[in-house]
């Protein structure tokens, strides 16, 4: 179980230092404010934030009382104006983060109250959630980009790169894919320019850095996880590394017993677990023979950590539980036989029968559209379930949402928007333009992927049982059935460092690739370094692609650091793209 | 050998002097200085002179003529004196020249002789006239006090943030006061000023009539006072000849001394160091210098940093010189290099005899990409001189777009800006931009731009949604996308109206909308939802109860619950639900009910399309293992291991299985074999299994 690395796998660089720049800018915006306060936190901030500076630093720096804020720009205004009627006097600062929107400042005019307050912004972008996983916790980034078109946040992910490399050296080899990667690539290539020689003499600790739009891949995001802690994610939700599960309270996805599980297919952890339970009782029984002087070692030294272990262990054996009692059913294995089929195109009629099964049961209406998406995709549109009002009138608006993300794809008007695309493309050259064909096309998103499974073999030729104790490839992660897309396209621009050879799949995902390496750092760098790789998903990863990959670190003698804009799973991408009545 | 102490003479019992030339005035003075209007900027900074000032002839032979020179007499600048009679000269701290004129006007020229902008101290110093002006430093700026033909004081702390200060009368003033002075105490800027014995401080609030400790008796009048430069120290110059110097502050008085002269001086300064011990006071008259205190001191250029140092070379126009001292200095190019060039530039889009074309190439040239130059600065200053050609050719050298911005929407040129903050990637600015484009287009125009800059009118709907609900479908509109006027009518169905009346007419604008999108598929959908809509109401009138806003299916089952199966059937044909849907939903409201009865009715009105697993199923959810059996009896031969799995017949599993000759559905049973009594149903299949293998 838990593969050690390769002794040669390069050290992770370490990430505390965001934590605690964060906390000191914190710290500095609450010191502008001397003396007693109350401190108003929205909903979403409040686990980040926890993360960062706790209550009790919090208290040092006079914080009185503790707010949880639902409903932002029209707390803050009828806060003061109700302050104003009793003629009390406060002062008021408002703090953006991880930016202040110009739209901020105009909600402010608009409740009347934009002379009241003073506005800063906490710069606060980047939250390590693990040694190699750093999150930007913006979730809406997914809804506001993919659907509504919206770029703002990727000034917010340029930055964040920018911070990043100013930490901890800049980076020779950079690759990535989509329209979104296109433009943070180059905003934060503007940003490095604009303060060349800050990172001019630095030697790179980070050797590459990959980034990925979500759009590339929605499939992997789409199916149900397999490994532990991303199905722990699917059953439990886990929120800023923390689980909020009926059965675990609330509690903090680290320690021992987890890092040795984490990665793990689920099947196995049940095994693992009740070995390490035997264990544990081993290592509680050798009380037994002691004397007093063992004895004294013993509960000294020992049995804190046992007692430790004990907990974490029936945590996670309650969390297993829980899941077994949902997942072994019949239920979840013939959703995940019906979701291997998609993934490999065979037994269609088999599957678009049980996906309308499915529909007509009504069980989960977030469920069966996950469902409709992944047939849709992987049969390139074909599928066209019974979808009506049966859901209620605002799943419209979500069905013409998830066409417009390209997570449902349709034929007939696709075929139409493709002429016209063809022909703008012929017409223009320069870079407006090229972005109308960009919208046009993301418009028109045809899903290729029986042919890019093909190209990239996502579907590994099994001779008899995938013993997923053992795993060969990232497959383990889908039982051996499916090689996640996004990795494979890391794993083999990596391999290659170029996209060379790859023009085929990049002309099939239908979206703009880049690579650049700058020789004269690299020249620089380690051998170690080199072998550290930043992946940039913009718009979410799921535990089951970070799983994968560590397995490829693992084989291959990488590292791998993860940044993304929010850890996703199928369930938060429908919901991103639901309209829910207010 | 020379005898280096020959030079120096006693001055008291322990200190010595010596006088000896610096340097030697360049001018050429035609005037005596007497008969000019003076003022010499601190820091050794220019010197300003105005020849007849007091002459009101319009004979052009006789105006005043301004002079400005550097400090060593260098003429700097010359221009004739066309506006009205002028008061008091001073320069401020950016070594500007303030001319305040009898009318309260303040002409503001540069080193250079070029005219800045001019300001009036108000209305008050209008009608009154000017008497007297005095030009004050502060921490902030600079700052002009007047006193007036009414013998009332207004004063402005810092002339580059204008405010104007009228100073609270003085009890008893008749007459104009025999001195006074600006002070700037506690950054609070006051007038001390002497009437006869007495002395007034007058702040914004009121005038207080102040003693200086110590002050020898005898004072009948206060000739002269003088300030130091940092506003620490007051010396007062008496009609006794006696002269007093202490604290600013006249809390505590250093020395004073007498100097039998009764004459009025001429001129009275603070001579000393800043954070020196030694403090003096040079008094002049006509014939006679007197220095009182310890020893007199050359001011220090310490108080100059390197940057201001730069500035004033800056203003000199001595670039060359300049860009040495930053070379010599090696200071970084951004602080140095960099913004003298970026000053030179300033001066170049001067030049109005050369062509834009030439201004810009040359600019380019000697700037290049030097970092820290911003050449939206330099454009900026191109467009203050009216050249907006040259401005728009200069911004093109800005490699930042998002610099090119502002100026470009202040010259009027908002599409360009438009594009130019699309490629900076910055939201904000796009947005800014763009609500500048709203103001300054009409509608139409409006929408034709955002048509063509899709990540531009992706931000104008984001902004809408949440802002303009309405503008939102004019954007729709406009573009004739009736998809997405489609879904805008859907959720003002039920976001924003309230009677039933009002939704229905909403979902059918959105029906038609469809139509027109040619989705057939939305509009019959959205049709249904309005056919369900008024259908629901209607429920809810003749059954009671709440059918609004349900699901179909959830309506379906509603009504199931509520014991009204007719009216469900009648719903589900009418609706076209299918078969298999409606099984679903059936099986699963009569099984919430426990209608075991009705249930078995229901699954014997025809064959179950869904088969009959389902209901072993739920009779198991409810743990009703009776009524389970009897529907585990009719599942097809495919799902009977499983049903009497479920059932818990292991037994009977076992025999269904063995007659399949079925593996799989062996070992699922054999995994159930759990039970003490299982044993014998193990063996059984074991002994199949293994007939199975022999054959």
């Amino acid at each position: 179980m838990a593969f050690p690395h390769r002794p040669d796998a390069p050290e992770l660089p370490d990430f505390s230092m965001l934590k605690r720049l964060a906390r000191d800018q914190l710290i500095y915006l609450l010191e502008q404010l001397p003396g007693k306060k109350d401190l108003f936190i929205e909903a979403d901030l409040m686990s980040p934030l926890d993360r960062i500076a706790n209550v009790s630093i919090l208290k040092q720096h006079e914080v009185d009382k503790l707010y949880k804020v639902e409903n932002k720009p029209a707390l803050s205004s009828s806060l003061v104006n109700a302050d104003k009627l009793a003629g009390r006097t406060r002062k008021y600062k408002v703090i953006f983060s991880p930016q202040k929107f110009y739209a901020c400042e105009m909600v402010l005019e608009e409740e009347g109250i934009y002379g009241d307050v003073s506005c800063d912004e906490w710069a606060f972008s980047l939250l390590p959630l693990d040694v190699d996983l750093l999150s930007m916790e913006l979730p809406e980034f997914f809804r506001d980009y993919f659907l509504e078109g919206d770029q703002r946040w990727i000034n917010t992910v340029a930055q964040a790169l920018h911070l990043l490399s100013t930490l901890y050296g800049p980076f020779p080899n950079c690759y990535g894919i989509g329209r979104c990667a296109k433009m943070a690539y180059e905003l934060w290539r503007n940003l490095e320019e604009e303060e060349d020689g800050e990172t001019k003499g630095r030697r790179p600790e980070i050797g590459h850095i990959f980034l990925l739009d979500r759009d590339v891949d929605f499939v992997t995001a789409l199916c149900s996880q397999v490994v532990y802690e991303g199905l722990v994610d699917d059953t439990f939700r886990i929120k800023c590394g923390k689980c909020h599960g009926p059965l675990l309270g609330t509690s903090h996805m680290a320690g021992l017993v987890f890092n040795e599980i984490r990665n793990e297919h689920f099947s196995n952890v049940f095994g693992f677990l009740s070995q390490k339970a035997r264990n544990l009782q081993a290592q509680y029984d050798r009380r037994r023979g002691m004397d007093i002087k063992q004895m004294k070692n013993f509960v000294s030294q020992e049995l804190k950590g046992l007692k430790q272990e004990h907990r974490l262990l029936s945590l996670h054996i309650g969390a297993c539980e829980s899941i077994m009692k949902k997942k072994t059913k019949q239920d979840f294995q013939e959703l995940i036989k019906t979701e291997h089929a998609l993934l490999e195109g065979f037994n269609i009629r088999e599957s678009t029968s049980y996906i309308e099964e499915h529909i007509d049961r009504q069980v989960s209406p977030i469920e069966s559209l996950r469902l409709m998406c992944l047939l849709s995709i992987t049969e390139n549109g074909d599928a066209r379930c019974s979808l009506d009002t049966h859901y209620g009138p605002e799943h419209l608006l979500t069905f013409s949402n998830l066409r417009r993300a390209g997570l449902l794809t349709e034929q007939a008007p696709g075929d139409t928007l493709t002429a016209v695309e063809s022909k703008v493309s012929k017409l223009v050259t320069d870079k407006a333009a090229g972005k109308i064909t960009d919208a046009f096309s993301s418009l028109a998103k045809r899903s290729n992927f029986r042919a890019i499974s093909k190209k990239l073999n996502l579907i590994p030729r099994v001779d008899g049982e995938y013993d997923l104790k053992v795993p060969r490839d990232m497959a383990y992660v889908f039982s051996g059935a499916y090689v996640p897309l996004s990795c494979r396209i890391i794993e083999q621009v990596l391999e290659r460092r170029s996209w060379q050879g790859l023009d085929e799949v990049v002309r099939l995902l239908n979206c703009s690739d880049f690579a650049f390496t700058d020789m004269t750092k690299e020249d620089k760098a380690s051998s170690e370094s080199l072998r550290l790789i930043l992946v940039v998903f913009l718009g979410g990863c799921t535990f089951s692609e970070i799983s994968a990959l560590r397995f490829l670190g693992r084989e291959k003698g990488y590292r791998f650091i993860f940044l993304t804009t929010a850890v996703t799973n199928s369930a938060r991408l429908m919901e991103a793209m639901s309209e829910v009545k207010a | 050998m020379d005898c280096y102490t020959a030079n120096w003479n006693p001055l008291g019992d322990s200190a010595f002097y010596r006088k000896y030339e610096l340097y030697s005035m360049d001018w050429d003075l035609k005037e005596e200085l007497r008969d000019c209007l003076v003022a010499a900027a601190p820091y050794g900074g220019p010197i300003a002179l105005l020849r007849n000032p007091w002459r009101k002839e319009k004979a052009a032979s006789v105006r005043p003529v301004l002079d400005i020179y550097s400090a060593s007499g260098m003429p700097l600048a010359s221009l004739l004196w066309k506006s009205g009679p002028v008061v008091s000269l001073g320069w401020s701290a950016e070594e500007e020249l303030l001319c305040v004129q009898e009318d309260g006007a303040v002409l503001v020229y540069g080193l250079h002789g070029d005219f800045r902008r001019h300001f009036s101290m108000g209305n008050e110093v209008l009608q009154n006239r000017v008497l007297d002006a005095r030009i004050f430093h502060t921490e902030f700026g600079s700052g002009v006090a007047i006193l007036t033909g009414a013998h009332r004081f207004t004063l402005s702390a810092n002339v580059g943030d204008l405010k104007l200060r009228r100073m609270p009368e003085v009890p008893g003033l008749q007459s104009a006061p025999s001195c006074w002075t600006a002070l700037c105490q506690d950054r609070v800027a006051h007038v001390l000023l002497a009437v006869g014995p007495d002395l007034y401080l007058l702040d914004h609030a009121a005038c207080s009539a102040v003693t200086p400790p110590g002050l020898a008796p005898g004072v009948s009048s206060f000739l002269q006072m003088a300030v130091s430069f940092t506003y620490r120290h007051l010396a007062l110059f008496t009609d006794t000849g006696y002269i007093w110097m202490g604290t600013a502050s006249l809390k505590e008085k250093l020395c004073e001394f007498n100097c039998n002269i009764r004459a009025p001086p001429k001129q009275m300064v603070w001579c000393s160091r800043p954070r020196s011990k030694e403090r003096a006071v040079v008094v002049a008259w006509e014939r006679r210098l007197m220095v009182v205190g310890d020893a007199s001191e050359s001011i220090q250029y310490k108080q100059l940093t390197i940057q201001v140092l730069l500035d004033r070379l800056v203003l000199r126009r001595l670039y060359p010189l300049a860009i040495q001292i930053c070379e010599y200095l090696r200071l970084p190019e951004v602080q140095g290099v960099s913004r003298i060039l970026a000053h030179w530039a300033c001066y170049k889009v001067q030049q109005k005899d050369v062509s834009d074309e030439d201004v810009a190439r040359a600019i380019n040239q000697k700037l290049g990409d030097t970092p820290g130059v911003s050449y939206s600065d330099i454009a900026a200053r191109a467009y203050g001189c009216g050249r907006t050609e040259l401005a728009i050719k200069l911004l093109e050298y800005e490699p930042r777009s998002g610099e090119q911005v502002p100026l470009l929407l202040k010259m009027k040129r908002s599409k360009l800006a438009l594009s130019k903050a699309i490629e900076s990637g910055d939201t904000d600015l796009v947005f800014t931009v763009l609500l500048h484009l709203k103001n300054e287009l009409n509608r139409g125009d409006f929408f034709m731009t955002l048509r063509n800059q899709p990540m531009a009118l992706s931000l104008y709907r984001q902004f809408c949604k949440h802002q303009e609900l309405e503008t939102l479908k004019d954007l729709y509109n406009q573009d004739d996308n009736h998809q997405e006027l489609g879904s805008f009518h859907i959720r003002a169905s039920y976001a924003a109206e309230e009677r039933i009346e009002g939704r229905v007419a909403a979902l059918q604008t959105a029906a038609d909308a469809f139509y027109k999108a040619k989705n057939e598929f939305a509009a019959k959908a959205t049709e249904d939802q309005m056919r369900l809509l008024r259908l629901q109401r209607r429920l809810e009138d003749e059954l009671g109860g709440q059918f609004l806003d349900l699901s179909l299916h959830d309506t379906v089952t509603t009504l199931i619950l509520g014991g009204h199966n007719k009216r469900a059937e009648q719903l589900a044909r009418d609706f076209r639900i299918p078969d298999k849907r409606l099984w679903w939903l059936k099986l699963t409201a009569l099984a919430d009910l426990e209608d075991w009865e009705e249930l078995e009715k229901f699954s014997k009105s025809k064959k179950s399309p869904i088969g009959y697993l389902p209901f072993v199923e739920i009779c198991m959810k409810q743990h009703n293992k009776y009524e389970a059996k009897k529907y585990a009896s009719r599942v097809g031969p495919e799902q009977k291991v499983k049903a009497l799995l479920l059932v818990g017949d292991v037994a009977q599993a076992a025999d269904v299985a063995i007659e399949h000759r079925n593996e799989a559905e062996l070992s699922l049973v054999l995994s159930h074999c759990t039970g003490a009594t299982d044993g014998a149903t193990a063996d059984k299949i074991q002994r199949a299994r293994a007939q199975a293998q022999k054959k």
